[in-house]
Protein backbone atom coordinates (compact mmCIF):
# COMPACT_ATOMS: atom_id res chain seq x y z
CA UNK A 1 0.00 0.00 0.00
CA UNK A 2 1.33 3.43 -0.94
CA UNK A 3 1.26 6.31 1.53
CA UNK A 4 -0.48 8.75 -0.79
CA UNK A 5 -2.49 8.04 -3.91
CA UNK A 6 -4.20 10.60 -6.10
CA UNK A 7 -6.60 9.42 -8.74
CA UNK A 8 -8.30 11.59 -11.37
CA UNK A 9 -7.97 14.92 -9.56
CA UNK A 10 -9.59 17.95 -11.21
CA UNK A 11 -9.21 20.78 -8.72
CA UNK A 12 -10.15 24.29 -9.79
CA UNK A 13 -11.10 27.73 -8.56
CA UNK A 14 -14.73 28.44 -9.33
CA UNK A 15 -15.17 28.06 -13.08
CA UNK A 16 -11.45 27.84 -13.64
CA UNK A 17 -10.01 24.33 -13.72
CA UNK A 18 -6.35 24.18 -12.64
CA UNK A 19 -5.70 20.41 -12.59
CA UNK A 20 -6.82 17.91 -15.21
CA UNK A 21 -7.18 14.25 -14.32
CA UNK A 22 -4.03 14.19 -12.19
CA UNK A 23 -3.05 10.82 -10.76
CA UNK A 24 0.08 10.01 -8.84
CA UNK A 25 1.42 7.76 -6.12
CA UNK A 26 3.87 8.58 -3.36
CA UNK A 27 5.54 5.69 -1.54
CA UNK A 28 6.36 5.65 2.15
CA UNK A 29 9.83 7.04 2.85
CA UNK A 30 10.55 8.56 -0.53
CA UNK A 31 11.23 12.15 -1.50
CA UNK A 32 8.91 13.00 -4.34
CA UNK A 33 9.55 16.09 -6.47
CA UNK A 34 6.94 18.07 -8.35
CA UNK A 35 8.23 20.30 -11.13
CA UNK A 36 6.53 22.78 -13.37
CA UNK A 37 6.53 26.33 -14.67
CA UNK A 38 4.62 29.19 -13.04
CA UNK A 39 0.93 28.46 -13.02
CA UNK A 40 1.36 24.77 -13.84
CA UNK A 41 -0.73 23.79 -10.83
CA UNK A 42 1.90 22.67 -8.31
CA UNK A 43 0.51 24.63 -5.39
CA UNK A 44 -3.01 23.62 -6.31
CA UNK A 45 -1.90 19.99 -6.16
CA UNK A 46 -0.38 20.33 -2.69
CA UNK A 47 -3.42 22.23 -1.39
CA UNK A 48 -5.66 19.46 -2.65
CA UNK A 49 -3.63 16.92 -0.69
CA UNK A 50 -3.58 19.12 2.42
CA UNK A 51 -7.32 19.72 2.22
CA UNK A 52 -7.42 23.45 1.56
CA UNK A 53 -8.96 22.74 -1.83
CA UNK A 54 -11.27 19.98 -2.99
CA UNK A 55 -11.40 18.18 -6.26
CA UNK A 56 -14.96 17.80 -7.57
CA UNK A 57 -14.14 14.27 -8.68
CA UNK A 58 -11.53 11.59 -8.21
CA UNK A 59 -9.97 10.29 -5.01
CA UNK A 60 -7.27 11.21 -2.53
CA UNK A 61 -6.16 8.22 -0.47
CA UNK A 62 -3.83 8.37 2.50
CA UNK A 63 -2.58 5.07 3.93
CA UNK A 64 -5.12 3.49 1.63
CA UNK A 65 -8.13 5.34 3.07
CA UNK A 66 -10.07 7.98 1.14
CA UNK A 67 -9.66 11.40 2.76
CA UNK A 68 -11.20 13.79 0.26
CA UNK A 69 -14.13 14.52 2.60
CA UNK A 70 -11.84 15.62 5.45
CA UNK A 71 -11.06 19.31 6.05
CA UNK A 72 -7.43 20.45 6.33
CA UNK A 73 -7.46 20.55 10.13
CA UNK A 74 -8.48 16.87 10.30
CA UNK A 75 -5.86 15.78 7.78
CA UNK A 76 -3.16 17.23 10.03
CA UNK A 77 -4.14 14.81 12.76
CA UNK A 78 -3.78 11.95 10.27
CA UNK A 79 -0.24 13.09 9.60
CA UNK A 80 -0.35 15.35 6.54
CA UNK A 81 1.41 18.66 6.95
CA UNK A 82 1.89 21.44 4.39
CA UNK A 83 4.56 24.13 4.37
CA UNK A 84 2.59 26.63 2.28
CA UNK A 85 3.95 28.74 -0.53
CA UNK A 86 5.26 32.02 0.84
CA UNK A 87 5.93 30.50 4.33
CA UNK A 88 2.83 31.95 5.98
CA UNK A 89 4.33 32.04 9.46
CA UNK A 90 2.10 33.71 12.05
CA UNK A 91 3.52 37.24 11.99
CA UNK A 92 2.34 38.44 15.40
CA UNK A 93 3.52 35.32 17.22
CA UNK A 94 7.08 34.73 18.35
CA UNK A 95 9.22 32.02 16.77
CA UNK A 96 8.69 29.81 19.80
CA UNK A 97 4.92 30.35 19.73
CA UNK A 98 4.81 29.56 16.03
CA UNK A 99 6.42 26.22 16.80
CA UNK A 100 4.05 25.61 19.68
CA UNK A 101 1.07 26.28 17.43
CA UNK A 102 2.53 23.72 15.02
CA UNK A 103 1.94 21.12 17.70
CA UNK A 104 -1.69 22.14 18.20
CA UNK A 105 -3.03 18.79 16.97
CA UNK A 106 -1.04 16.96 19.69
CA UNK A 107 0.00 14.18 17.34
CA UNK A 108 2.60 11.95 18.89
CA UNK A 109 5.93 11.27 17.27
CA UNK A 110 9.63 11.98 17.33
CA UNK A 111 9.38 15.72 16.63
CA UNK A 112 9.25 18.21 19.46
CA UNK A 113 10.67 21.67 20.22
CA UNK A 114 14.12 20.35 21.09
CA UNK A 115 14.45 18.32 17.93
CA UNK A 116 13.30 21.18 15.71
CA UNK A 117 15.76 23.59 17.35
CA UNK A 118 18.38 20.89 16.81
CA UNK A 119 17.75 20.65 13.09
CA UNK A 120 17.36 24.42 12.69
CA UNK A 121 19.88 25.87 15.17
CA UNK A 122 19.45 29.36 13.71
CA UNK A 123 15.99 29.45 15.29
CA UNK A 124 17.35 29.10 18.82
CA UNK A 125 18.57 32.65 19.19
CA UNK A 126 15.40 33.94 17.50
CA UNK A 127 13.10 32.13 19.93
CA UNK A 128 11.41 35.18 21.40
CA UNK A 129 11.54 37.31 18.27
CA UNK A 130 8.27 38.14 16.53
CA UNK A 131 8.04 36.12 13.32
CA UNK A 132 7.26 39.16 11.17
CA UNK A 133 10.79 40.44 11.80
CA UNK A 134 12.53 37.33 10.47
CA UNK A 135 14.41 37.25 7.18
CA UNK A 136 13.04 35.13 4.35
CA UNK A 137 15.41 32.26 5.06
CA UNK A 138 14.63 32.33 8.77
CA UNK A 139 10.93 32.35 8.02
CA UNK A 140 11.31 29.35 5.74
CA UNK A 141 13.20 27.45 8.43
CA UNK A 142 10.47 28.37 10.89
CA UNK A 143 7.72 27.30 8.49
CA UNK A 144 9.34 23.90 8.00
CA UNK A 145 10.02 23.52 11.72
CA UNK A 146 6.43 24.45 12.51
CA UNK A 147 5.15 21.82 10.07
CA UNK A 148 7.42 19.20 11.64
CA UNK A 149 5.95 19.98 15.08
CA UNK A 150 2.76 18.23 13.96
CA UNK A 151 4.74 15.00 13.55
CA UNK A 152 3.65 14.37 9.97
CA UNK A 153 4.00 11.13 8.10
CA UNK A 154 3.77 13.10 4.89
CA UNK A 155 5.43 16.49 4.66
CA UNK A 156 4.43 18.69 1.72
CA UNK A 157 6.73 21.62 0.98
CA UNK A 158 5.85 24.32 -1.53
CA UNK A 159 8.94 26.06 -2.93
CA UNK A 160 11.65 26.00 -0.30
CA UNK A 161 13.89 28.23 -2.39
CA UNK A 162 11.39 30.95 -3.25
CA UNK A 163 13.22 34.27 -3.19
CA UNK A 164 16.18 33.03 -1.16
CA UNK A 165 19.93 33.37 -1.67
CA UNK A 166 21.84 30.26 -2.80
CA UNK A 167 23.73 29.83 0.50
CA UNK A 168 20.47 30.00 2.44
CA UNK A 169 18.88 27.46 0.10
CA UNK A 170 21.88 25.17 0.58
CA UNK A 171 21.52 25.36 4.37
CA UNK A 172 17.81 24.66 4.22
CA UNK A 173 18.31 21.64 1.98
CA UNK A 174 20.99 20.40 4.34
CA UNK A 175 18.49 20.55 7.19
CA UNK A 176 15.88 18.90 4.99
CA UNK A 177 18.38 16.11 4.40
CA UNK A 178 18.17 15.34 8.12
CA UNK A 179 14.39 15.23 7.87
CA UNK A 180 14.25 12.90 4.87
CA UNK A 181 17.10 10.88 6.35
CA UNK A 182 14.89 10.15 9.35
CA UNK A 183 12.52 8.28 7.02
CA UNK A 184 9.94 11.01 6.56
CA UNK A 185 8.02 10.99 3.30
CA UNK A 186 8.36 14.36 1.62
CA UNK A 187 6.69 15.90 -1.42
CA UNK A 188 8.76 18.83 -2.64
CA UNK A 189 7.52 21.43 -5.08
CA UNK A 190 10.32 23.38 -6.66
CA UNK A 191 10.95 25.53 -9.71
CA UNK A 192 14.69 25.02 -9.45
CA UNK A 193 15.14 21.89 -11.54
CA UNK A 194 18.75 21.21 -10.58
CA UNK A 195 18.02 21.29 -6.87
CA UNK A 196 15.14 18.88 -7.06
CA UNK A 197 16.93 16.44 -9.36
CA UNK A 198 19.57 16.10 -6.67
CA UNK A 199 17.30 15.33 -3.75
CA UNK A 200 14.25 13.59 -5.18
CA UNK A 201 13.87 9.83 -5.56
CA UNK A 202 11.19 10.40 -8.15
CA UNK A 203 9.82 13.47 -9.87
CA UNK A 204 6.67 14.35 -11.67
CA UNK A 205 6.39 17.27 -14.05
CA UNK A 206 3.20 19.30 -14.41
CA UNK A 207 2.36 21.26 -17.52
CA UNK A 208 -0.78 23.38 -17.54
CA UNK A 209 -2.45 21.19 -14.96
CA UNK A 210 -1.50 17.81 -16.43
CA UNK A 211 1.16 15.30 -15.47
CA UNK A 212 3.34 15.08 -18.57
CA UNK A 213 6.42 13.27 -17.26
CA UNK A 214 7.21 11.04 -14.32
CA UNK A 215 10.14 8.95 -13.18
CA UNK A 216 13.38 8.79 -11.19
CA UNK A 217 15.65 11.75 -12.04
CA UNK A 218 18.51 9.62 -13.36
CA UNK A 219 16.23 7.97 -15.92
CA UNK A 220 15.05 11.26 -17.35
CA UNK A 221 17.01 13.12 -19.99
CA UNK A 222 17.56 16.84 -20.02
CA UNK A 223 15.62 17.13 -23.25
CA UNK A 224 12.62 15.30 -21.80
CA UNK A 225 12.56 17.58 -18.79
CA UNK A 226 12.90 20.78 -20.78
CA UNK A 227 10.10 19.62 -23.04
CA UNK A 228 7.86 18.79 -20.09
CA UNK A 229 8.68 22.02 -18.31
CA UNK A 230 8.16 24.42 -21.16
CA UNK A 231 5.77 22.43 -23.25
CA UNK A 232 8.04 22.38 -26.29
CA UNK A 233 8.36 19.29 -28.42
CA UNK B 1 -11.41 69.36 43.73
CA UNK B 2 -14.16 68.79 41.22
CA UNK B 3 -11.71 67.88 38.46
CA UNK B 4 -10.03 65.22 40.58
CA UNK B 5 -13.42 63.75 41.17
CA UNK B 6 -14.22 63.84 37.48
CA UNK B 7 -10.97 62.07 36.67
CA UNK B 8 -11.60 59.39 39.27
CA UNK B 9 -15.17 58.84 38.17
CA UNK B 10 -14.02 58.79 34.56
CA UNK B 11 -11.51 56.03 35.21
CA UNK B 12 -14.12 54.06 37.12
CA UNK B 13 -16.73 54.38 34.39
CA UNK B 14 -14.05 53.75 31.76
CA UNK B 15 -13.79 50.19 32.99
CA UNK B 16 -17.31 49.49 31.86
CA UNK B 17 -16.81 50.94 28.41
CA UNK B 18 -13.58 49.00 28.15
CA UNK B 19 -15.53 45.78 28.69
CA UNK B 20 -17.87 46.61 25.81
CA UNK B 21 -14.89 47.45 23.68
CA UNK B 22 -12.98 44.32 24.64
CA UNK B 23 -15.79 42.07 23.48
CA UNK B 24 -16.13 43.85 20.16
CA UNK B 25 -12.40 43.95 19.69
CA UNK B 26 -11.93 40.24 20.43
CA UNK B 27 -14.49 39.23 17.83
CA UNK B 28 -13.14 41.62 15.24
CA UNK B 29 -9.57 40.59 16.00
CA UNK B 30 -10.15 36.87 15.68
CA UNK B 31 -12.55 36.73 12.74
CA UNK B 32 -12.81 40.24 11.23
CA UNK B 33 -16.48 40.30 12.07
CA UNK B 34 -18.14 43.53 13.09
CA UNK B 35 -21.00 42.54 15.30
CA UNK B 36 -23.77 45.13 15.03
CA UNK B 37 -25.86 43.18 17.54
CA UNK B 38 -23.15 43.58 20.18
CA UNK B 39 -25.08 46.14 22.23
CA UNK B 40 -28.36 44.23 21.97
CA UNK B 41 -26.71 41.02 23.12
CA UNK B 42 -25.40 42.87 26.15
CA UNK B 43 -28.93 44.07 26.90
CA UNK B 44 -30.14 40.53 26.40
CA UNK B 45 -27.66 39.55 29.11
CA UNK B 46 -29.15 42.17 31.42
CA UNK B 47 -32.69 40.85 30.75
CA UNK B 48 -31.53 37.26 31.29
CA UNK B 49 -30.20 38.43 34.63
CA UNK B 50 -33.50 40.18 35.40
CA UNK B 51 -35.45 36.99 34.72
CA UNK B 52 -33.14 34.83 36.78
CA UNK B 53 -33.22 37.27 39.67
CA UNK B 54 -37.03 37.14 39.45
CA UNK B 55 -37.11 33.36 39.55
CA UNK B 56 -34.34 32.64 42.04
CA UNK B 57 -34.64 35.79 44.12
CA UNK B 58 -30.90 36.30 44.35
CA UNK B 59 -28.59 39.27 44.00
CA UNK B 60 -27.96 40.05 40.30
CA UNK B 61 -24.23 39.84 40.93
CA UNK B 62 -24.67 36.27 42.17
CA UNK B 63 -26.88 35.39 39.21
CA UNK B 64 -23.88 36.05 36.96
CA UNK B 65 -22.70 32.57 37.85
CA UNK B 66 -25.57 31.30 35.69
CA UNK B 67 -25.99 34.19 33.27
CA UNK B 68 -22.43 34.16 31.96
CA UNK B 69 -22.24 30.45 31.02
CA UNK B 70 -25.70 30.74 29.44
CA UNK B 71 -24.64 33.68 27.30
CA UNK B 72 -21.41 31.91 26.43
CA UNK B 73 -23.41 29.00 25.04
CA UNK B 74 -25.71 31.38 23.15
CA UNK B 75 -22.66 33.07 21.63
CA UNK B 76 -21.04 29.77 20.71
CA UNK B 77 -24.15 28.47 18.98
CA UNK B 78 -24.91 31.78 17.31
CA UNK B 79 -21.49 31.76 15.70
CA UNK B 80 -21.40 28.07 14.89
CA UNK B 81 -24.92 27.78 13.47
CA UNK B 82 -25.31 31.17 11.85
CA UNK B 83 -22.49 33.70 11.69
CA UNK B 84 -19.80 31.26 10.51
CA UNK B 85 -21.77 30.90 7.30
CA UNK B 86 -21.66 34.63 6.66
CA UNK B 87 -17.87 34.82 6.82
CA UNK B 88 -17.31 33.44 3.34
CA UNK B 89 -17.73 35.96 0.60
CA UNK B 90 -17.95 39.70 0.92
CA UNK B 91 -17.85 41.84 4.06
CA UNK B 92 -21.48 42.93 3.71
CA UNK B 93 -22.88 39.56 4.77
CA UNK B 94 -21.89 39.54 8.45
CA UNK B 95 -22.94 43.19 8.72
CA UNK B 96 -26.37 42.44 7.32
CA UNK B 97 -26.77 39.30 9.40
CA UNK B 98 -25.84 40.99 12.68
CA UNK B 99 -27.95 44.01 11.82
CA UNK B 100 -30.90 41.68 11.32
CA UNK B 101 -30.08 39.95 14.57
CA UNK B 102 -30.05 43.32 16.32
CA UNK B 103 -33.57 44.07 15.05
CA UNK B 104 -34.81 40.63 16.06
CA UNK B 105 -33.39 40.86 19.59
CA UNK B 106 -34.76 44.36 20.16
CA UNK B 107 -38.22 43.40 19.02
CA UNK B 108 -38.13 40.06 20.80
CA UNK B 109 -37.27 41.83 24.05
CA UNK B 110 -39.95 44.44 23.39
CA UNK B 111 -42.58 41.72 23.02
CA UNK B 112 -41.38 39.87 26.10
CA UNK B 113 -40.69 42.77 28.43
CA UNK B 114 -42.46 45.88 27.00
CA UNK B 115 -40.68 49.18 26.51
CA UNK B 116 -40.52 50.02 30.23
CA UNK B 117 -37.23 50.97 31.82
CA UNK B 118 -35.85 48.22 34.01
CA UNK B 119 -33.13 48.19 36.60
CA UNK B 120 -31.28 45.54 38.54
CA UNK B 121 -31.11 45.91 42.29
CA UNK B 122 -27.81 44.84 43.81
CA UNK B 123 -28.67 46.03 47.29
CA UNK B 124 -26.49 48.05 49.69
CA UNK B 125 -23.41 48.06 47.49
CA UNK B 126 -25.08 50.37 45.03
CA UNK B 127 -25.17 53.32 47.39
CA UNK B 128 -22.29 52.67 49.76
CA UNK B 129 -19.21 54.76 49.19
CA UNK B 130 -15.69 55.00 50.41
CA UNK B 131 -14.54 58.42 51.58
CA UNK B 132 -11.07 59.39 50.40
CA UNK B 133 -10.98 62.58 52.43
CA UNK B 134 -10.96 66.15 51.08
CA UNK B 135 -14.53 65.82 49.96
CA UNK B 136 -13.66 62.97 47.63
CA UNK B 137 -15.58 59.75 47.66
CA UNK B 138 -15.79 56.74 45.43
CA UNK B 139 -18.70 54.38 45.38
CA UNK B 140 -18.06 50.75 46.21
CA UNK B 141 -19.97 49.65 43.17
CA UNK B 142 -18.01 51.72 40.63
CA UNK B 143 -14.88 50.47 42.35
CA UNK B 144 -16.06 46.88 42.03
CA UNK B 145 -16.85 47.52 38.37
CA UNK B 146 -13.35 48.77 37.81
CA UNK B 147 -11.75 45.82 39.58
CA UNK B 148 -13.87 43.34 37.64
CA UNK B 149 -13.06 45.07 34.35
CA UNK B 150 -9.33 45.00 35.06
CA UNK B 151 -9.58 41.38 36.08
CA UNK B 152 -11.42 40.42 32.90
CA UNK B 153 -8.89 42.16 30.70
CA UNK B 154 -5.91 40.72 32.56
CA UNK B 155 -7.39 37.23 32.42
CA UNK B 156 -8.22 37.54 28.75
CA UNK B 157 -4.71 38.77 28.04
CA UNK B 158 -3.06 35.92 29.83
CA UNK B 159 -5.43 33.46 28.17
CA UNK B 160 -4.39 34.81 24.78
CA UNK B 161 -0.67 34.84 25.49
CA UNK B 162 -0.14 31.89 27.81
CA UNK B 163 -2.44 29.05 26.82
CA UNK B 164 -2.51 26.64 23.92
CA UNK B 165 -6.03 27.70 23.00
CA UNK B 166 -5.13 31.38 23.30
CA UNK B 167 -2.24 30.91 20.89
CA UNK B 168 -4.66 29.20 18.51
CA UNK B 169 -6.87 32.31 18.75
CA UNK B 170 -3.97 34.56 17.78
CA UNK B 171 -2.77 32.23 15.04
CA UNK B 172 -6.27 32.14 13.56
CA UNK B 173 -6.43 35.91 13.75
CA UNK B 174 -3.12 36.18 11.87
CA UNK B 175 -3.91 33.68 9.12
CA UNK B 176 -6.90 31.38 9.34
CA UNK B 177 -5.81 29.19 6.45
CA UNK B 178 -2.34 28.62 7.89
CA UNK B 179 -3.99 27.97 11.26
CA UNK B 180 -6.08 25.20 9.72
CA UNK B 181 -2.87 23.67 8.42
CA UNK B 182 -1.78 23.41 12.07
CA UNK B 183 -4.86 21.37 12.90
CA UNK B 184 -6.82 24.31 14.32
CA UNK B 185 -10.54 24.18 13.58
CA UNK B 186 -11.24 27.82 12.77
CA UNK B 187 -15.03 27.41 13.05
CA UNK B 188 -14.64 26.21 16.63
CA UNK B 189 -12.22 29.03 17.46
CA UNK B 190 -14.63 31.62 16.03
CA UNK B 191 -17.47 30.20 18.08
CA UNK B 192 -15.39 30.18 21.27
CA UNK B 193 -14.35 33.79 20.61
CA UNK B 194 -17.97 34.82 20.17
CA UNK B 195 -18.97 32.97 23.34
CA UNK B 196 -16.25 34.66 25.37
CA UNK B 197 -16.96 38.07 23.84
CA UNK B 198 -20.66 37.83 24.61
CA UNK B 199 -19.89 36.68 28.14
CA UNK B 200 -17.82 39.83 28.58
CA UNK B 201 -20.47 42.17 27.16
CA UNK B 202 -23.21 40.48 29.12
CA UNK B 203 -21.14 41.14 32.21
CA UNK B 204 -20.91 44.78 31.15
CA UNK B 205 -24.66 44.79 30.45
CA UNK B 206 -25.45 43.54 33.93
CA UNK B 207 -23.13 46.04 35.62
CA UNK B 208 -24.65 48.78 33.52
CA UNK B 209 -28.09 47.50 34.47
CA UNK B 210 -27.24 47.82 38.14
CA UNK B 211 -25.71 51.24 37.70
CA UNK B 212 -28.51 52.69 35.62
CA UNK B 213 -31.62 51.54 33.81
CA UNK B 214 -32.09 49.75 30.52
CA UNK B 215 -34.79 49.21 27.91
CA UNK B 216 -35.02 46.76 24.99
CA UNK B 217 -34.07 49.56 22.58
CA UNK B 218 -30.92 50.83 24.27
CA UNK B 219 -28.54 48.27 22.72
CA UNK B 220 -27.38 50.36 19.74
CA UNK B 221 -26.36 53.18 22.09
CA UNK B 222 -24.15 50.69 23.96
CA UNK B 223 -22.69 49.55 20.67
CA UNK B 224 -21.62 53.11 19.99
CA UNK B 225 -19.58 53.23 23.24
CA UNK B 226 -17.81 50.12 22.17
CA UNK B 227 -17.12 51.43 18.70
CA UNK B 228 -15.70 54.71 19.90
CA UNK B 229 -13.42 53.09 22.40
CA UNK B 230 -12.34 50.36 20.05
CA UNK B 231 -11.63 52.56 17.09
CA UNK B 232 -9.75 55.21 19.00
CA UNK B 233 -7.89 52.69 21.11
CA UNK B 234 -6.89 50.43 18.26
CA UNK B 235 -8.64 47.26 17.25
CA UNK B 236 -7.20 44.08 18.62
CA UNK B 237 -5.43 45.79 21.50
CA UNK B 238 -7.02 45.16 24.84
CA UNK B 239 -5.60 48.03 26.87
CA UNK B 240 -5.98 50.66 24.14
CA UNK B 241 -9.77 50.73 24.34
CA UNK B 242 -9.51 51.04 28.10
CA UNK B 243 -7.27 54.08 27.90
CA UNK B 244 -9.57 55.76 25.45
CA UNK B 245 -12.69 54.68 27.27
CA UNK B 246 -11.61 56.40 30.43
CA UNK B 247 -10.49 59.56 28.64
CA UNK B 248 -13.72 59.57 26.82
CA UNK B 249 -15.73 59.06 29.95
CA UNK B 250 -14.29 62.18 31.56
CA UNK B 251 -16.18 64.78 29.54
CA UNK B 252 -19.33 62.78 30.08
CA UNK B 253 -18.77 62.78 33.81
CA UNK B 254 -17.91 66.44 33.65
CA UNK B 255 -21.11 67.23 31.86
CA UNK B 256 -23.24 65.23 34.21
CA UNK B 257 -21.54 66.47 37.36
CA UNK B 258 -21.89 70.11 36.36
CA UNK B 259 -25.49 69.62 35.44
CA UNK B 260 -25.93 67.72 38.67
CA UNK B 261 -28.14 65.53 36.63
CA UNK B 262 -28.45 61.82 37.13
CA UNK B 263 -26.35 59.25 35.34
CA UNK B 264 -26.39 60.19 31.68
CA UNK B 265 -25.44 56.84 30.30
N1 LIG C 1 -7.09 31.62 -5.81
C1 LIG C 1 -7.10 31.42 -7.14
N2 LIG C 1 -8.17 31.79 -7.87
C2 LIG C 1 -8.21 31.59 -9.21
N3 LIG C 1 -7.24 30.99 -9.90
C3 LIG C 1 -6.14 30.58 -9.24
C4 LIG C 1 -6.03 30.77 -7.83
N4 LIG C 1 -4.83 30.28 -7.42
C5 LIG C 1 -4.25 29.79 -8.55
N5 LIG C 1 -5.03 29.97 -9.63
C6 LIG C 1 -4.72 29.55 -10.99
O1 LIG C 1 -4.52 28.15 -11.01
C7 LIG C 1 -3.44 27.82 -11.85
C8 LIG C 1 -2.44 27.00 -11.07
O2 LIG C 1 -1.93 27.79 -10.03
P1 LIG C 1 -0.87 27.27 -8.97
O3 LIG C 1 -0.74 28.31 -7.92
O4 LIG C 1 -1.25 25.92 -8.55
O5 LIG C 1 0.45 27.24 -9.85
P2 LIG C 1 1.92 26.90 -9.41
O6 LIG C 1 2.38 25.78 -10.27
O7 LIG C 1 2.01 26.72 -7.95
O8 LIG C 1 2.67 28.24 -9.84
P3 LIG C 1 3.91 28.99 -9.15
O9 LIG C 1 5.11 28.25 -9.55
O10 LIG C 1 3.86 30.35 -9.74
O11 LIG C 1 3.66 28.98 -7.68
C9 LIG C 1 -2.89 29.12 -12.38
O12 LIG C 1 -3.36 29.30 -13.69
C10 LIG C 1 -3.44 30.17 -11.47
O13 LIG C 1 -3.69 31.35 -12.18
MG1 LIG D 1 2.89 27.69 -6.46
Amino acid sequence: MSLLELEGINTGYGDFQALFDVSLVVEEGETFGVLGANGAGKSTLLKTVAGLLRSPSGQVRFEGKPIEHLPAQKRVTLGISLVPEGRRVFPSLTVHENLQVGAHGRRRGPWDLDRVYDVFPLLVKLKSKQASYLSGGEQQALAIGRALMSNPRLLLIDEVSLGLAPVVIRDLYEALGEVTGSGMTVVLVEQDIRQIMEVADRVSCLLEGRVVLEGPPRELTRGQITAAYFGVR
Amino acid sequence: MTWVNVVIQGVLLGGLYALYATGLSLVFGVMRLVNLAHGDLSIMGAFACLVLVGILDVNPLLSLVLVLPMIFVVGYLLQRLMLNFTLKGDDMRPLLATFGLSVIIQNGLLVGFSADSRGLDAGWIENASLSLGGGLAVGWFPLLTLVVAILVIVLLNSFLTRTRLGRAFRATSDDQEAARLMGIDNRHIYALAMGIALGIVALAGVFMGIRTTFTPGIGPARLIFAFEAVIMGGLGSSWGPWRVASHWAWPRRWASSSRRAGESS
